[in-house]
């Protein structure tokens, strides 16, 4: 069965209607690409997923799990994790703590083990320690680790992004416009490091880029958006070269 | 994972740093005390400075740590003062330990305060950023005003509630007002002292550093850095934020009940549990550093005897207060002057990195 299933998904904000019937089926460990031109509604779609929006018709499967109109802690919490296409991070926090923060929910200790400096606390603690910086190392970041997030260079501000996600251990992580605003040296490291996620972590990525470079390079199967619905669907070299495709999007 | 040994050694040095300068500060001001080397006007300030400490502390937490700006926090401070006294005043006969009561008095002002804080909480957290702050406004004036329009009596039959005035609380002759509206409670045994308040500011400061770097105390950071994004990692946002303010609120309580139990006399005016007040502890958070639990400290102890320190220059004395806000304003903000500090106090900025 298929990691995600979403059938017949939509949203209007008064009159317009952002996203409408929107089907998507992603198989496990896959990675799926969602393009299309800007407005289509693709960021939209993710703040579906991740239940910052909530759909007014449609419904949103995890896993054979129904989340559909769960709030976005909830959804995190059922395995879907993200990045955001204007990067989110905790700006004032260390690069350590913002990938801390990630694993706050897989482990816990009480308030009163926090603020007593009980073992527990002790314990929890270097598990987390070690574990994010086990991440950063990941994502290339280790040297950073108690660098203050806002004074990280863009390139690594967004890498750290994907780690502070992968630290909350998602069936899926979604990514918005990884590439945005990166040379296409950066992009190539990025694409490696997809890839390397992918296979480490046996997670499954469906991601919103503009970058054709990356898309055909790394996205097995894409689903193209047009005004908030599905234009087009399937393998990725049979999407691109889709003459509606070419018309609504890429160009002759 | 050295980088993480160095972070945490940093961390609780940082926090000894503070907890040293505390006890330094007690240990200077006790001895030359006991030496009578003081003034008696500035002795007597002390309980009021350790209230203000704590105050301090505790509105960072909201506005440094959680980032909701709260100019109610003087309410809080007057339910922990009333509940606390008001238990004092009918228990007064029956614990006769002074300690032991003082103790139970802080309990039940802690525990009032951070009912309040919950119950405000609850649907002021929804609000952000200016409607907050009004809110909080807004209740730290009715709790004001709700007390002097509030008297209770005790006799045999119990407790006599009114809101029309002592008369009309029908005591019988073996009864006595407890708290009688605008002229509150009298009375109140005098169970605080400098040592007691210098204990309080120890745990709050305990309490609130030992937060901030606890797993709780990050995710109240990462909503107040990005709200988004923290729901996104599965962080949930009003428990957290309820925490904090509870939590919060519960200290400005316990700061309350060591100011009640200071005086004999315990009435709310605008000037003790007011708008001012509440306006007067967010000054010392915002001179501190938003966020700087140390420089809390030092500003509310700076400013709270600035002005008695300055008494004898009499007309100047609000001038040179202004000018001193001023120049803290300076010296903690403008570029230039971080700039200078960094070139210069080096050591001072990696400890404010690690408080923060």
């Amino acid at each position: 069965m298929a990691l995600l299933e979403v059938k017949n998904l939509g949203i209007s904000f008064g009159g317009l209607r952002a996203v409408n019937s929107f089907e998507i089926s992603i198989e496990k460990e896959e990675l799926y690409g969602l393009i299309g031109p800007n407005g289509a509604g693709k960021t939209t779609v993710f703040n579906l997923l991740t239940g910052v929006y909530q759909p007014d018709a449609g419904k949103i499967i995890l896993d054979g799990t129904d989340i559909t109109g769960r709030k976005t802690t909830e959804i995190n919490r059922a395995g879907i994790a993200r990045t955001f296409q204007n990067i989110r991070l905790f700006k004032q926090m260390s690069v350590l703590d913002n990938v801390k923060v990630g694993l706050h929910n897989k482990h816990p200790y009480s308030t009163i083990e926090g603020i007593l400096r009980l073992p527990g606390y002790r314990k929890v603690e270097r598990e987390m320690d070690e574990q994010a910086m086990e991440l950063l190392k990941v994502f290339d970041l280790e040297k950073y680790a108690q660098t203050t997030a806002s004074n990280l260079p863009y390139g690594q501000q967004r890498r750290l992004e994907i780690a502070r996600a992968m630290a909350t251990e998602p069936k899926l992580l979604l990514l918005d416009e990884p590439a945005a605003g990166m040379n296409p040296n950066e992009t190539g490291e990025l694409m490696d490091m997809i890839r390397f996620v992918r296979e480490k972590f046996h997670v499954t990525v469906l991601l919103i880029e503009h970058d054709m470079k990356l898309v055909s390079g790394i996205c097995e199967r894409l689903t193209v958006l047009n005004f908030g619905e599905v234009l087009c669907q399937g393998a990725t070299s049979d999407v691109l070269n889709d003459p509606q495709v070419i018309t609504a999007y890429l160009g002759e | 994972m050295s980088e993480m040994q160095k972070k945490m050694s940093r961390n609780t040095k940082s926090n000894l740093i503070t907890y040293g300068m505390v006890a330094a500060a007690f240990l200077i001001m006790q001895s030359l005390i006991s030496m009578d080397r003081i003034s008696y006007l500035v002795e007597g300030l002390m309980v009021p400075v350790c209230v203000y400490v704590i105050m301090a502390v505790s509105l960072n937490l909201v506005v440094g740590v959680l980032g909701e700006l709260s100019l109610g926090h003087a309410g809080f401070m007057c339910v922990g003062a009333f509940t606390s006294a008001f238990f004092s005043k009918c228990m007064s006969d029956v614990i006769t330990v002074a300690p032991l009561r003082f103790f139970l008095a802080l309990l039940i002002g802690i525990a009032s305060a951070a009912v309040f804080g919950l119950l405000i909480g609850i649907p002021v957290l929804r609000l952000k950023g200016d409607y907050l702050a009004i809110v909080t406004l807004a209740f730290g004036e009715i709790i004001k005003n709700l007390v002097n329009v509030l008297f209770i009596g005790k006799d045999s039959d119990g407790f006599h509630f009114s809101t029309e005035g002592a008369m009309s609380l029908n005591l019988k002759d073996d009864g006595m007002v407890i708290l009688s509206g605008p002229q509150g409670i009298t009375g109140t045994p005098r169970d605080s002292s400098f040592f007691v308040g210098f204990i309080l500011i120890m745990v709050a400061l305990f309490i609130v550093t030992n937060l901030i770097n606890s797993r709780d105390g990050r995710a109240i950071m990462s909503i107040r850095d990005n709200r988004i994004a923290a729901e996104s990692v599965g962080i949930n946002v009003t428990k957290y934020k309820l925490m904090a303010f509870t939590i919060s609120a519960a200290m400005a309580g316990a700061a309350g009940v060591l100011y009640s139990h200071n005086l004999s006399t315990l009435i709310a005016t605008t000037n003790n549990f007011g708008y001012n007040q509440s306006i007067m502890i967010l000054v010392f958070v915002v001179l501190g550093g938003i966020g700087n639990i140390r420089g809390s400290v030092i500003a509310a102890v700076v400013l709270t005897l600035l002005p008695e320190m300055l008494r004898g220059l009499s007309n100047y004395r609000m001038l040179i207060y202004a000018i001193v806000l001023i120049v803290m304003m300076l010296f903690n903000w403008a570029p230039k002057a971080i700039e200078w500090r960094e070139r210069h106090f080096s050591f001072l900025k990696k400890k404010k990195e690690a408080v923060r």
